[in-house]
């Protein structure tokens, strides 16, 4: 799963798009995924490190980060080959 | 190191226009506690789904009805309408309050009468009363609301096998701007239908005549139609004092004061825009006082006021077992409560709070329950932050007609708790078993092995 590269994340969680000059809010576990994403991790080392910071368990959050990454691919924000 | 709370992930675009679906957007904090007690605690303790009611805002909410009533008006009295919640330790804190008892079934009467109420303090009323209830209500001295003509010669001839007069009023139906009209409850007053039913039981001399009394729908959000109510009610008193010069004890209006709930539809949340106790009790009060009573012989003013009083002092504490999105796009949640323990969700959008800390992310999302129905929702849509798999929500203004009219279907009804007024927890009604289902079943003896 690759993120595209030209889209923007702030501090905030305020996500842009120049490409389609959409905008959108993350909440912060939704941040930390897209910076993982950003930083080139692969699907299992964002399982590994999120499960480490937070207090979530690995099926349940595999499952949440399934319905994230359908979510991104919807906005189009996800890199086509995937 | 703790770990951080975990919220689920998520992503909403931002878009700039009208609000949704769900209204206006109303930003709630989290219920953490009910009354002081925290909702993971009670959960923990009691189980989930739980019911919740709070014995302070049942006593201060019945306090500020009375009050406004009283202060306009020299008699007045409540009765607590059983159907719209009768578990024993809600009717009780309404009769410690003052309250009389108003029940429609002989079963409710019973219940009254265990509840320890003076039965000269019960009124019955209902359409499908029998003649052994009529007949026990009479021996016991109740007052009994006729609400037919078979009734009315039923009654007479209890009267004549009991040697006893029977205590009794009419309920009338009539026209007061409120659409739909009820006028299958009692006899119509623009007909002469309520004034002929009079003549019947004057003309009798076998029934006590004792007050008039009607009940013209439920959650009525105009007050204006209650001083039309009282109006006519009090032109029928005028009517017996002229050609009987009989004066009558009381006039009894009944309940369907609006709770602060929202109902399906309204743009508006119901505790902004519906009527208050003050609004209600200056149109009656003034209605009465404005009537041809002269100040010495202003009847009682009995109301059976139900949803308005016990609504707001109820909550159902709910887990999520589920998130799922619907083939639109939609997050949907699914709750362990649906409408089987929340039946007033077909008419009302019930205020939904989450009951933990959470970001200020929120997302439409539709609330269904357990069941294996289509009908069973919660919320269409309502705007909540993202929950986990064991969270809880509080659903608010669940006190009124849910623990009567809740269903059983599939599932077993979860504890009743009640929080006193020092904050203690008392389980009113215990969470059911199997066998509190299957007890009265009775299996042939030819079906009972499987082969
Ligand atoms: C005769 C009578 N009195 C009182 C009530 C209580 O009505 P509410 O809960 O609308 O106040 C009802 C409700 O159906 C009723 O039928």
């Amino acid at each position: 799963m690759k993120i595209k590269h030209q889209i923007a994340i702030s501090d905030t969680g305020f996500l842009f798009n120049p490409a389609t000059g959409e905008s959108f809010t993350v909440n912060p576990v939704g941040a930390e995924i897209i910076n993982l994403l950003r930083e080139g991790h692969t699907w299992q080392e964002i399982i590994d490190k999120i499960t480490e910071m937070y207090s979530v368990e690995r099926n349940s959050f595999e499952k949440d980060l399934h319905e994230f990454a359908g979510i991104m691919k919807m906005h189009q924000l996800l890199d086509k080959d995937e | 190191m703790e770990k951080k709370h975990y919220e689920r992930p998520h992503i909403i675009k931002l878009e700039a226009g009208m609000p949704g679906k769900s209204g206006i957007r109303t930003e709630q904090a989290p219920t953490t506690h009910i009354d002081g007690m925290a909702v993971k605690e009670l959960v923990k303790t009691y189980g989930s789904p739980l019911f919740v009611l709070s014995e302070q805002t049942i006593r201060s909410t019945y306090r500020k009805a009375f009050k406004a009533f009283s202060t306009r008006y020299p008699n007045v009295q409540f009765a607590w309408s059983y159907k719209t919640n009768y578990l024993s330790a809600v009717c009780n804190i309404f009769h410690q309050e003052g309250a009389w008892a108003e029940v429609v079934s002989g079963f409710e009467y019973d219940k009254a009468i265990a509840n320890g109420v003076d039965p000269g303090k019960i009124i019955f009323n209902g359409p499908g009363k029998s003649r052994e209830e009529l007949i026990m209500a009479t021996e016991k001295g109740s007052l009994i609301h006729i609400d037919h003509l078979d009734e009315l010669y039923l009654l007479i001839e209890v009267a004549e096998k009991t040697s006893q007069k029977p205590r009794v009023s009419i309920r009338v139906n009539m026209d007061t701007g409120i659409y739909p009209m009820w006028d299958r409850f009692g006899f119509n007053y623009e007909s002469g239908q309520a004034w002929d039913a009079l003549n019947k039981i004057m003309h009798s001399g076998k029934l006590e005549l004792m007050g008039l009394h009607t009940h013209i729908g439920t959650f009525i959000m105009t007050a204006t139609a209650y001083a039309i109510a009282a109006t006519k009610l009090a032109d029928l008193a005028r009517s017996l004092q002229q050609k009987f010069n009989h004066h009558l004890k009381y006039i009894d209006i009944g309940g369907g004061f609006a709770s602060k709930n929202t109902l399906k539809g309204s743009y508006l949340p119901g505790s902004d825009t519906n009527p208050s106790f003050d609004e209600y009790a200056e149109a009656i009060s003034s209605a009465l006082i404005n009537s041809h009573f002269s100040p010495g012989e202003l009847p009682l003013l009995i109301l059976e006021t139900g949803r308005a009083l016990v609504d707001e002092a109820g909550y159902i504490i709910s887990s999520v077992i589920a998130n799922k999105r619907l083939s639109s796009g939609r997050r949907a949640t699914i709750l362990d409560a649906g409408v089987n323990l929340l039946f007033t969700a077909f008419w009302y959008q019930h205020q939904v709070t989450v009951a933990q800390g959470v970001s200020q992310h929120r997302e439409d999302t539709t609330l269904y329950g357990p069941l294996c129905m289509n009908i069973d929702c919660v919320r269409e849509s309502v705007n909540l932050p993202m929950l986990n798999i064991n969270d809880q929500v509080v659903i608010h203004h669940t006190g009124a007609y849910n623990v009567t009219q809740w269903m059983q279907f599939i599932t077993l009804r979860p504890n009743v708790v009640l929080i006193d007024e020092n904050g203690n927890a008392h389980v009113i009604r215990e969470s059911e078993t199997l066998e509190s289902v299957t007890g009265g079943e009775k299996t042939p003896e030819h079906l009972i092995k499987l082969r």
